[in-house]
């Protein structure tokens, strides 16, 4: 038994200079297996007098499981190093940018167009598209305006022949849905509009959404809550809004809305012209006559119309100072939005 | 309009600052456009009169003047032409300051002393002219500030008068709006009827009667037309933007802003036989008095005398009879032209004069008389002369109907959200020149021969919101049943191609709708497009018929600025003609050049192929849910790589193009890249298919591979087609992992590599199962394809 302590020493430095499993495996089998000199020990038992058995046997089995736990331990530590060695070498630059990530966009005049049909999608407006090269009956004539008369001349209209247009607003699409359908209407119709014009700040196409609403009682009231509430949406802003008395024939009263300007804040600049007010929409009752054209009952029903330039509220919305470069397609524009 | 705000004033002046007076208009529906000075901003200018110039000694256009400034004499260096003794004109003296914060000094020129400059009216701000030294009255004080003695404490307020406001294209009708809005009297149009000191007339004949119900003329002779108009009167039409000419042309245009009535003056003594007036007969032409000769169309109404046509009615008058310096008799006239008949005539003849603009929006149908004798007061004041009677020649039918309308007053309430006081309907609508009385529901209203735009309820309604005050009406929330609208699953939206596009790294453009013709007739040469009659220019002259071409101009502009990678697409119309007429086609296009994708550490900068723009397609088409209904067949289009162009199509219709510019284009158009392009129309696009749930199997799925080399020419797609329809109902997926051509290969012929998977629903498949369809492919690939196993 003199040699248990030396064996145990022996065995203890073995097992902690292992460097790999097999080396720990044969240390395993050397000493502790069923030929190993641990093991061997235990088997000289039998030549030891029955008073000292019980307490050597006790002594190189403390022995025994020391070692067992050595090795295990050692086992343990050794997968761990190299899992951790592995994973070392496979550490990547987690800061390098990744695979195909650009990704495209949508038009600032879409995205404007969209936001604002979801206003009044959101309480029952329906999107109605129409043709863009148009009839003067349906871009002139049912909105009250004759041939010859001056309000054509503020159209500064693109003729294809004597009697087709391009539309100069998208209020034909009005027109069409109040011959097929029967009030209650509310529609909405966005799109491109023409008007002969181009310079700084006109460009002979561009975009309107135009508004409708009819049904057995609607008023200016009602028209004037609508529009505030819309204005207040889409600038996200409680701004101050005014309605100015103008003219269109197609509706009656008519009014032109300005918005505290959004620059400014109505202290005057020169997005504004120095009069802290910006003209942004026209809007006014239907025409009687417009209704006639369409065979509404002008006494049971009342409605009101409204329409903006998309151009001019996306400008004052995202601070786009030149209006062409809607349609010039810059990738650097459009990649802003 | 322009209008002068002390004449405004002189008519009614409410206690408010120029901006406050502005504010109100403009809210009650006159919108100012401009307020401006009616002058520049200068001080230490004096009437001064030029006692003597001499040449100055030592320069040509130069001239040495002794001028009297009331209190001294100064020696001045002008150069004006019409510098000379005698004259009076403005001087800034030493230490005045000019527009511009421009001082004047004391100074040589040339050599010699000048104290002062004499000024043109360009030099005050008064106008534009800069031809020589403004030329003042005989009768101006010397010594007086100029300001004081042209009272130019005034503003020019510019109102921008929307179509229907004919009655405020007068001082007069402005004035009876701000006396409404600001509950004053309007001061009344004063003048002393001009006694009728000759017996002389001429006749007036109305052929046209419906055209011109109300002809107003007079004569007036012995006018001495050498006498300038007094300088108030210059002074009030120049504020109002209109240069003073002769006393009697001014004293029309003062009638024409006064009161809103234009007039014309003939030279009596070249006038023949008499005023008839008449629409043109063909052939007749007119010397106008801008001088262009114009050939009269028939349908343009004419004053005409005995020789033919003297005027262009409600236009232009004509140059023969015009009054000139050696007119000493004249016809006046004042008439009424209606408005529905005139409308268009001077565009017509691409006129647009102050005449025209009045009598196509609606002049006052009972104030030629009134006009007549206003002007006749004035012309004899200034240039004397003695008046025949008003010689008046009405068709009382023809004149404009002024029914009443009625008005309910709960039609108020309902239309503009609010019962308005009776009494303010009452004040409002007669202020506005109105006759009202009550009714059992509401009234009665009489519209005033000046309101053109007051004929029914709603008109009356619009008057009523207007003078009120738009910002103080209600303002309220619509109401309304909310209804669940009926919404197709099936039907896709464009928008949701849009975001699909956009997370493809696809920008959306928007281009015109006009495009230049060369380009578009390169892809469509077989259309003749929709030409516009008026375009903006030769590069947008027609609609277009594809959105390629707007799209590679937008191309084209991008790699020009250095940004060689492109992707765009665009959705839109695009205008066939055709022979059912014009299709106006709803339009999805693509274009892409450039790189893969960006220039990364990872790749990506190769360059992009048909396949990159192929592939984004039939991911878009994935939306649906029904990409085996398309198909790409091997086709050619003008403009076009002809090896590299398929035609889509979906349940055998051709619903659009993919394929690569055609390098020659790709050349001329300057591109340094290739760029591939495709077209769809989009109604092809937004429909799709309702999900429909098949059962998943619980079996195992097998998958064999198989690799034929083929000849070159034979398309996988058709290869793929028959493949799929030998090898029977267990094949679940059949994908072409591998196209090899090259070395080891014939080289007609391509290796293609074939992945079938197989799995049935109700039990596991056996080798046999699968050996039997993989036999049936092989013996089709072989027999038909006369195809080689690889392996």
């Amino acid at each position: 038994m003199e040699n248990l302590e030396p064996l145990a020493n022996e065995a203890k430095a073995a097992i902690a200079a292992a460097e790999d499993g097999a080396t720990l495996e044969q240390l395993r089998v050397d000493y502790l297996g069923k030929k190993g000199q641990i093991t061997a020990l235990l088997k000289g038992l039998g030549q030891l007098s029955a008073e000292e058995r019980p307490a050597a046997g006790a002594q190189i089995n403390v022995v025994k499981q020391e070692l067992q736990e050595l090795i295990s331990a050692r086992k343990n530590a050794l997968e761990s190093a190299a899992v951790q060695t592995k994973l070392a070498a496979e550490t990547i630059d987690v800061t390098l940018p990744g695979r195909d990530k650009s990704t495209g966009g949508i038009h600032p005049v879409t995205r404007t167009m969209e936001r604002m049909e979801d206003f009044f999608a959101a309480i029952g407006f329906e999107v109605v598209e129409g043709p863009e090269i148009e009839d003067d009956y349906h871009n002139f004539e049912a909105l009250n305006i004759p041939a010859h008369h001056p309000a054509r001349a503020m159209h500064d209209t693109f003729y294809v022949d004597e009697h087709t247009v391009l539309r100069t607003h998208t209020s034909p699409v009005q027109v069409r849905v109040m011959e097929s359908q029967a009030p209650p209407l509310r529609i909405i119709c966005p799109g491109r509009v023409y008007r002969c014009d181009s310079d700084l700040t006109h460009t002979p196409m561009f975009h309107q959404v135009e508004g409708l609403l009819i049904d057995e009682h609607s008023s200016f009231a009602d028209l004037k809550g609508l529009i505030e509430d819309f204005l207040r949406a889409f600038f996200e802003r409680e701004l101050e809004v005014r309605f100015r008395p103008s003219y269109f024939p197609f509706t009656e009263p008519s009014a032109e809305v300005d918005i505290q300007c959004v620059n400014c804040g109505g202290e005057g600049c020169r997005v504004c012209s120095h009069t802290g007010w910006l003209e942004v929409m026209g809007c006014g009752m239907v025409h009687p006559r417009v209704f006639e054209y369409s065979n509404i009952d002008t006494e049971k029903y009342s409605g009101f119309a409204f329409g903006m330039g998309v151009e001019r509220l996306a400008m004052l919305r995202y601070g786009v100072n030149d209006l062409r470069l809607f349609f010039d397609n810059d990738l650097r524009f459009l990649e802003q939005f | 309009m322009n209008i002068s705000e002390r004449w405004l004033r002189e008519w009614v002046s409410p206690e408010l600052s120029t901006e406050e007076l502005a504010h109100q208009i403009t809210m009650a529906g006159l919108e100012v456009d401009a307020i401006d000075p009616v002058a520049g901003a200068f001080s230490g200018v004096v009437v001064a009169q030029i006692i003597s110039a001499e040449q100055h000694p030592d320069a040509d256009k130069l001239r040495v003047c002794q001028v009297h400034t009331g209190s001294e004499t100064v020696q001045i260096v002008c150069g004006a032409p019409n510098a000379r003794a005698g004259l009076k004109a403005p001087l800034a003296v030493v230490g005045a300051v000019l527009p511009g914060d421009f001082k004047i000094k004391q100074a040589k020129l040339r050599g010699v002393e000048s104290r002062g400059m004499l000024c043109a009216e360009q030099e005050l701000g008064l106008s534009d002219a800069s031809d020589g030294l403004m030329e003042l009255p005989a009768d101006a004080p010397v010594g007086t500030d100029i300001r004081d003695y042209l009272v130019l404490d005034d503003k020019v307020i510019e109102i921008g008068l929307t179509p229907n406001r004919a009655d405020c294209l007068g001082i007069a009708g402005i004035a009876r709006e701000v006396g409404l809005l600001n509950k004053l009297p309007v001061n009344e149009l004063h003048y002393d009827k001009v006694g009728e000191s000759i017996a002389d007339t001429f006749p007036v004949e109305l052929q046209a009667a419906d055209r011109c119900p109300r002809y107003v003329g007079r004569i007036i002779k012995g006018v001495d037309v050498s006498r300038p108009s007094p300088l108030w009167l210059q002074e009030k039409l120049r504020r109002c933007g209109i240069r003073s000419i002769d006393a009697v042309v001014d004293v029309t245009n003062y009638l024409l802003l006064e009161l809103g009535q234009p007039m014309h003056a003939f030279d009596y003594d070249k006038l023949q036989g008499g005023i008839v007036v008449r629409n043109a007969s063909a052939g007749e032409s007119l010397e106008l008095l801008d001088g262009q000769t114009v050939e009269l169309q028939a349908d343009t109404l004419v004053i005409a005398d005995g020789s033919g046509p003297v005027a262009m009615a409600g236009i232009m008058g004509g140059q023969p009879t015009a009054v000139g310096e050696g007119t000493r008799n004249i016809f006046l006239e004042a008439a009424f032209f209606t408005p529905d008949l005139l409308a268009g005539k001077a565009r017509a003849y691409g006129l647009h004069t102050d005449s025209s603009h009045r009598f196509e929006r609606g002049v006052d149908f009972q104030l030629q008389v009134t006009a007549m004798e206003r002007a006749s007061q004035l012309l004899l004041d200034i240039v004397g002369g003695e008046a025949g009677p008003i010689i008046e020649v009405v068709s009382a039918q023809d004149l404009p109907a002024r029914p009443a309308v009625k008005l309910r007053s709960a039609r108020i309430e309902k239309l503009l959200g609010f019962g308005m006081d009776g009494s303010e309907v009452e004040r409002i609508l007669s202020g506005l020149g109105l006759g009202v009385s009550a009714t059992a529901d509401g009234w009665t209203c009489a519209v005033p021969s000046w309101r053109f735009d007051i004929a029914i309820e709603a008109d009356l309604l619009e008057e009523l919101a207007r003078v009120y005050g738009y910002n103080r009406l209600p303002v309220t929330h619509i109401r309304a049943d909310l209804v669940i609208p009926a919404r197709e699953e099936t039907s896709l939206s464009v928008r949701a191609l849009r975001r699909h596009l956009a997370a493809r790294d696809y920008r959306e453009a928007i281009t015109y709708s006009f495009v230049e013709p060369g380009l578009q007739r390169v892809f469509d040469p077989e259309l003749e497009p929709v030409a516009l009659s008026n375009p903006i220019s030769a590069d947008m002259a027609v609609m277009r018929t594809s959105l390629l071409p707007g799209l590679l101009g937008a191309v084209l502009r991008n790699t020009k600025r250095q940004q060689p990678r492109v992707r765009l697409f665009e959705t839109g119309l695009r205008f066939v003609p055709g022979a059912d007429g014009l299709q106006q086609i709803s339009t999805l296009a693509l274009v892409m050049t450039g790189g893969r994708g960006e220039e990364s550490w990872a790749g990506g900068a190769e360059a992009a192929d048909f396949f990159d723009l192929k592939g984004d397609l039939q991911g878009l088409l994935q939306l649906t849910r029904a990409p085996g209904e398309f198909a790409f067949e091997p086709g050619s289009r003008p403009g076009l790589h002809p090896g590299q162009t398929a035609n889509i199509t979906r349940q055998g219709q051709v619903v659009g193009y993919l394929g690569a510019l055609h390098p020659s284009v790709t050349a001329e158009l300057g591109l340094a890249a290739p760029l591939y392009a495709c077209e769809i129309d989009l109604g092809a696009v937004l429909q799709s298919q309702l999900p429909a749930f098949a059962e998943i199997s619980k079996f195992p799925e097998v998958r064999r591979d198989l690799a034929v080399v083929v000849d070159k020419s034979v398309p996988a797609a058709e290869l793929m087609a028959n493949v799929r329809t030998v090898a029977g109902t267990y094949l679940t997926d059949l994908r072409l992992f591998d196209v090899y051509e090259g070395k080891g290969i014939d080289p007609k012929r391509k290796s293609l590599a074939l992945g079938l998977t197989f799995r049935d629903q109700s039990r596991t498949l056996g080798d046999e199962d699968v050996n039997k369809a993989m036999g049936q492919v092989v013996d089709l690939l072989e027999k038909n394809y006369k195809a080689e196993l690889r392996n």
